[in-house]
């Protein structure tokens, strides 16, 4: 807020009005829609409904396929966020350091951020095609009896494999402007009191770089949460047997494939608390960001 | 050509902080008149009431017998300088001055007469088209200030304009000021937390301390006619030298010191003694012993730092005091010097109402 | 002699690795669509450019029937386009308008709305895809740019990015302006818009490729074929490689994986030092 305003009038219900619009029309109408739905039991054709209360919720929630792919997301989530954010640390700090070739570095290493991560999913799916991939055939040869179509660990493997490579470049691009932010005083001091630089990493650029990893740690579970849709579509489309569908996918094939509207209903609903959940955890950490 | 006159002004914040408290100012029509404080007292408030940037909470201001407490800023005919310029970063010096000119309606041929006129006095038409990130602090401050003359406002208003320069430019910009105020004969108001600005530019200066007027005069009778400890120790630099005392009915007491001379003072309160650093003298003598911790040397005299022998701080500790010498007088640190002083330009104060007495 | 510096050394190899690991699929993608279904069905994917460039390239932009039944990959570069565009444009407005609103005036319902837009924030569109598709589908507006940008553009990110924006703005600069006699719509386009060009620059690429990249919401509200982006192609050529027959035509995979990838990288190598900005300032 502003110390001098523009003072009452209608004009900033003008200025507003398009974004609430588009809110109202587009957010909360289907929103709501959602959650009145997770209460509803329709019919095979659609044509009659029925209030069920939290019938669709014990339904899908207690169901073991459900328990099955919630596993899945949390073990997804923090192989992806551990795994990428370290990969993306380590690079990001040897960027920082070198001099020769740094911006031709960066570029290299940030330019995936634009890649659609179903593009991302396509082009990983077919380095494992077994007809013409040639990681299928290199892990083949390396005595791995890889099939990612049958086996589910060997399908978990390749999705996070695309799921790490699609998220470095974000992580790189904010742990460098992190390390670029930390003051050129403090680390000539720090050169001064510290010989190692194993140990100066993990006493002095580690923790001023704690705020940005909080941030991201963030950052990447939500990504693992929904963006990581298209990678899984474009990959094993969930398979083998739903071993690697995290919830969201879970949510579009029951409500889109399986035509499951009440039960696809009730799983958004609880994925939607999830979201909020993190949202809570965002702000705290946000809070402790300001200490820095 | 404007009267400036502020009737029992208050402000109060929706959070409930008193920042003006009934203030009462008449200002004269080409009067410069200089607010100081310290920070958070309420001047800059002041000062952006009188601009229309606050609403008043209370009372009444008026610029030439209008009274425009609910009349818009751009209808009041004042102009600003700002302590960080706000000169809008994106057009060039000539689209800075003539943005108010433009939205008042001027034609194109008065706004280019009137910024190269502007321009002129400031010595800034070979800058008219650049950016002011293209300009130096100097520049810049330069340029906001003709945007403020541009208009031909009836009130000029300065928002501590000087803050952001170095000392140098500081001391230069304030002359400039001085004499383009007047020259142009506009009724100004001018904010700073710097007692040498207010000094110096001021015709008359007021003192205000959590939202009130400490004490409104010339700078001169200010400085020598302090009615408060607070305008005493804000107006003059160094500081002046206060030494909690108390009145047996024939001395004054601080600890083992004892001063005499003075009369009729109450032996029941607490009272402050006040001396200037440069109403203090070297007397062989003198009643005043002083133990040197410091010799600062500028040039044209020295100051000298110490502490007071057998005089107790307000604390209980040692007190230290300042006085200024003559820089032919280069004393070691360590010695002890004998004091007098100017008798009839010390002043007594009631230490807990702030009053003075004599 | 010259003594080596290991430290370095290993930097650097561990850059080189890190850079290869990045870019070699897309490498291969590229150069595995400048050869023939046959090189690739008997010799894999390639590492070196062959002689197809031109003509797989044009079977899949132009031809009838070289990706899908009938719509080419022209005509989905320029749905793709219009999607980003749109996304990117109709954020930036909408979103520069109601972040003034919030910073700058005080009025009744502020607080209210503001929790609204807020809420935005709580909610991605994955959690709401299937009402969103009812809304949508009511409002005969499936297959339509409208129905397949507006949606996306509920999310107020956008509206944050430019409240931060704006709360940084010195307050002297609307108090001058508000001497200098402007209104609150001068304000805006005299000095707020051109002060937060690089912001909008910024923000219009990074939310260019956002829109672009755009899957599961253009998945389920395009049913036809005209409508399809080149993200939503990929998906679907992927699914006529894996129903197996005849020679499977891995060539136009890749050149339409390019094809989608190309347009975002260039615009955010090209613009790279205001993407980097834009995405950093954006999260603060």
């Amino acid at each position: 807020m502003k110390r001098v305003q523009f003072s009452h009038s209608p004009i900033p219900y003008l200025f507003i009005a398009p974004q609430i619009i588009i809110i109202c029309v587009f957010f909360l109408w289907p929103a709501a829609q959602g959650i009145y739905q997770s209460f509803l039991l329709e019919d095979a054709w659609g044509l009659s409904s029925q209030f069920v209360w939290f019938k669709n919720y014990e339904d899908t929630i207690f169901k073991k396929s459900w328990l099955q792919s919630a596993t899945f997301t949390l073990i997804f989530s923090f192989l992806v966020t551990v795994l990428s954010l370290a990969f993306a640390m380590l690079l990001a700090v040897k960027a920082n350091e070198v001099i020769q070739g740094a911006r031709t570095y960066k570029t290299l290493l940030m330019w995936a951020y634009a890649i659609a991560p179903p593009v991302a999913g396509l082009m990983g799916n077919l380095m494992f095609n077994p007809l013409i991939g040639d990681l299928y055939f290199f892990l083949n040869a390396m005595g791995w009896d890889f099939n990612h179509k049958l086996s589910s660990f060997d399908a978990s493997f390749v999705v996070i494999l695309i799921a790490v490579w699609k998220q470095v470049s974000v992580n790189f691009i904010f742990f460098l402007s992190g390390l670029q932010s930390i003051p050129k005083s403090v680390i000539e001091a720090a050169t001064i009191d510290c010989k190692s630089s194993i140990r100066r990493f993990w006493t002095m650029t580690f923790p001023l770089l704690a705020p940005t990893t909080f941030f991201l740690v963030v950052i990447n579970i939500t990504y693992a949460f929904f963006e990581t849709f298209g990678i899984i579509d474009t990959t094993t489309g969930g398979a083998p047997g739903g071993s690697t569908s995290t919830l969201v996918y879970k949510v579009y094939t029951d409500g889109f494939r399986g035509s499951d509207l009440g039960g696809s209903s009730a799983q958004s609903v609880v994925l939607m608390l999830m979201v909020l959940a993190l949202t809570v955890i965002q702000f705290r950490l946000i809070e402790r960001k300001i200490h820095y | 050509m404007s009267t400036v006159k502020l009737t029992n002004v208050n402000k109060t914040y929706a959070n409930g902080a008193h920042a003006v408290r009934g203030v009462n100012m008449d200002i004269a029509n080409g009067e410069f008149i200089v607010f100081v404080g310290p920070s958070g007292c309420g001047k800059s408030t002041l000062l952006r009431m009188v601009a229309g940037l606050e609403n008043v909470t209370e009372g009444d201001i008026h610029i030439d017998d209008e009274r425009i407490n609910d009349v818009s800023p751009s209808e009041r005919n004042v102009a600003m300088v700002f302590q960080n310029y706000a000169l809008y970063p994106h057009m060039s010096v000539r689209g800075n001055m003539s943005y108010g000119l433009k939205n008042r309606g001027d034609t194109k041929e008065e706004i280019y007469e009137k910024v190269v006129a502007a321009a002129k006095t400031l010595h800034i038409e070979d800058f008219l088209d650049r950016q002011p990130n293209q300009l130096s602090g100097g520049q810049r401050q330069r340029v906001a200030m003709g945007r403020a003359i541009v208009r031909n406002p009836k009130v000029f208003l300065f928002d501590e304009p000087l803050s952001n320069l170095d000392a140098k430019l500081r001391v230069q910009m304030r002359i400039e000021i001085k004499k383009l105020q007047r020259k142009m004969g506009v009724t100004s108001i001018y904010v700073t937390h710097d007692q040498t600005e207010a000094m110096t530019l001021a015709d008359r200066l007021a003192v205000i301390n959590n939202g009130r007027i400490e004490q409104m005069g010339k700078p001169i009778e200010l400085y020598k006619d302090p009615k408060t400890l607070f305008v005493a120790s804000f107006i003059g630099s160094p500081q002046i030298n206060l030494i909690s005392v108390q009145f047996d009915g024939n001395l004054l007491k601080s600890g083992k010191l004892e001063i005499e001379g003075f009369k009729n003072l109450p032996t029941d309160e607490n009272l402050v003694l006040g001396i200037r650093p440069e109403h203090l003298r070297t007397n062989d003598n003198g009643p005043l012993r002083l133990k040197i911790d410091l010799v600062e040397q500028h040039g044209a005299d020295n100051l000298i730092y110490g502490t007071l022998i057998d005089a107790v701080s307000e604390a209980g500790g040692d007190l230290e005091i300042c006085l200024r010498v003559n820089q032919k007088q280069e004393p070691q640190i360590g010695d002890v010097l004998k004091l007098e002083y100017d008798h009839e330009n010390a002043l007594v104060f009631n230490k807990d109402t702030g009053l003075r007495l004599v | 002699m010259v003594k080596i510096n290991w430290h370095t050394l290993s930097g650097h190899l561990i850059l080189i690795i890190g850079a290869l690991f990045m870019t070699a699929p897309v490498w291969v993608a590229f150069m595995s669509s400048t050869h023939s279904a046959e090189t690739l069905f008997r010799d894999g994917l390639q590492v070196w450019p062959g002689g197809h460039f031109f003509s797989n390239y044009n079977e899949v932009l132009f031809e009838e029937g070289g990706v899908m039944k009938k719509v080419t990959a022209s005509r989905m570069l320029l749905n793709s386009l219009t999607l980003g565009v749109g996304f990117a444009a109709g954020k930036v407005v909408i979103s520069m308008l109601a972040a003034y609103a919030i910073v700058y005036f005080r009025f009744k319902l502020a607080a209210p709305l503001f929790w609204i837009i807020f809420m935005t924030l709580l909610l991605p569109l994955e959690v709401r895809i299937i009402p969103s598709y009812e809304v949508v589908a009511k409002m005969h507006l499936l297959n339509t740019y409208t129905g397949l940008i507006l949606p996306l553009i509920a999310s107020a990110t956008g509206t944050f990015y430019f409240r931060q924006f704006y709360k940084s703005v010195p307050e002297e600069l609307l108090e001058a302006a508000r001497l200098d006699g402007a209104n609150a719509w001068r304000f805006f386009i005299d000095i707020l818009v051109p002060i937060s060009k690089t912001m909008i620059a910024a923000i219009l690429i990074i939310m260019f490729v956002v829109g672009w990249n755009q899957y599961l919401w253009p998945l389920i509200m395009t049913t036809d074929e005209n409508n399809y982006t080149l993200v939503i192609g990929i998906k679907q050529i992927y699914q006529v490689l894996s129903e197996g027959g005849e020679l499977p035509q891995f060539q136009k995979a890749y050149a339409l994986t390019i094809l989608a990838t190309l347009p975002p990288v260039a615009v955010v190598l090209v613009f790279q030092s205001w993407f980097v900005k834009g995405l950093v300032e954006s999260e603060k």
